[in-house]
């Protein structure tokens, strides 16, 4: 019963938020749809808070914990929300972007410790998966946490950019550095997924370290006058992180919520970029063309 | 290769929300006007905080004498919930400035009118 209730609760939520982005884009019903989506996801964390049990019929428990962080993060959320600058709001949407993508990687680091508390490890993990589903259960963690971590250290530096805090830096080499620094990241996830040795929590906090630091390089050369088109992109990131939780849990309002935004974010990003008359290459690499005109001026 | 196949099909419901819901973000968004650009990020960026559910379902399947997956966890419903609560503040806030300044210029427009 409590089951079918937390299923239809989901099935509530994923349809706000199509319908709350549908009335998102036109100017009358703008207001309304917000309040929509708000709706459905206050049904759909509701739900899950009372109705969420797992396979063996546990239910949730560290309710404490759970209301405190709610409250906390309601408080601290509503008064930056409401106090922030009418000027300052795009850093407001930065801001918030970072802490959904730190929420997905901090996801999938108590998944991993999850399943490497679990002594013996390969025992309980493979009474729990059989062999390839193992396979795939990390693989999502990991695509949670890279993703996750470069939202998250991306949007702060976005944020920093939009405040006027952090400058353009940019040196002969930065593109070969950044897909470098991505390269070993991803290498290192292959090497966890696939070798015995890799598999333990060293690794998984470098492979977090990388992402985070390509999330700084990533943003670094990019001017602040390009971070709207950047901070959508960053905002799709997020919400392919967040489709990684969807999965990870079997979850289908983390999977609608999180791919809808996906994509609606990355055509998001190509009409900010046309509004703007650019293309999206030119916003996220045109870095060096800005040097060399500069030079050339 | 097969048993990436066996995957798909046991998880078949999810292959299709995914593709259908690829499709559904990209036919709604097409047609939006570039003032209501920032807003529907700023829109879309709240939704993307149903990641607090996760948030939400790790805090409490953590086990209590477990304090590292404890801090972690509330850590992440307290940053889950800034999104969720932040983003759909401020989205609220920048659309009620559009509301205000075409109420005033409708009323010019009357009294040109």
């Amino acid at each position: 019963m409590g089951l079918a209730v937390l299923s239809l609760c989901y099935l509530i939520g994923s349809v706000t938020f199509i319908v709350g982005l549908k009335m998102l884009s036109h100017p009358r019903t703008a207001r309304r749809g917000n309040l929509v989506a708000a709706a459905g996801m206050g049904i759909a964390i509701v739900g899950t808070i009372f109705l969420y049990q797992t396979e063996d019929g546990t239910r949730l428990h560290n309710y404490g914990w759970i209301f405190s962080g709610l409250i906390i993060g309601g408080i601290i959320g509503t008064v930056l929300a409401r106090k922030v600058k009418m000027t300052a709001m795009p850093e407001m949407v930065s801001l918030f972007n970072g802490m959904g993508g730190l929420c997905a990687a901090l996801i999938s680091v108590n998944e991993f410790e999850h399943l490497t508390h679990a002594d013996p490890l390969l025992f309980v993990a493979a009474a729990l998966f059989s062999g390839q589903n193992l396979l795939l259960h990390v693989f999502i963690i990991l695509a949670g946490l890279v993703i996750g971590s470069i939202s998250f250290s991306g949007s702060m530096i976005a944020l920093g950019k939009l405040a006027g805090k952090i400058g353009v830096w940019r040196f002969q080499g930065q593109q070969v550095l950044n897909i470098s620094v991505l390269v070993i990241t991803l290498l290192l996830a292959v090497g966890l997924l696939t070798q015995d040795a890799f598999f333990n929590g060293w690794v998984f906090g470098l492979i977090m370290l990388l992402a985070l630091v390509y999330g700084i390089l990533f943003v670094m050369p990019i001017g602040g006058a390009d971070m709207p088109v950047v901070i959508s992109v960053l905002n799709s990131c997020t919400g392919i992180a967040a489709a990684c939780g969807g999965f990870l849990y079997d979850n289908q309002v983390m999977l609608t919520g999180g791919i809808l935004v996906g994509s609606a974010g990355a055509i998001l990003t190509v009409l900010m970029c046309k509004a703007m008359n650019r293309s999206l290459k030119n916003v996220l690499l045109g870095s060096f063309g800005g040097v060399k005109s500069g030079q050339a001026a | 290769m097969g048993s990436l196949l066996q995957f798909l099909h046991d998880h078949l419901e999810m292959a299709y929300i995914v593709v259908l819901s690829v499709f559904l973000g990209v036919e709604v968004i097409s047609r939006v006007p570039s003032v209501l650009h920032t807003p529907l990020m700023s829109g879309a960026n709240a939704i993307h905080g149903v990641v607090i559910i996760g948030a939400i379902i790790v805090m409490g399947q953590a086990s209590p004498d477990n304090y590292f997956a404890l801090i972690i966890g509330f850590l992440a419903v307290i940053v889950g919930t800034l999104n969720v609560v932040g983003g759909f503040v401020v989205t609220d806030r920048m659309l009620d400035m559009f509301r205000t300044r075409k109420k005033k210029t409708d009323l010019q427009e009357n009294r040109n009118g």
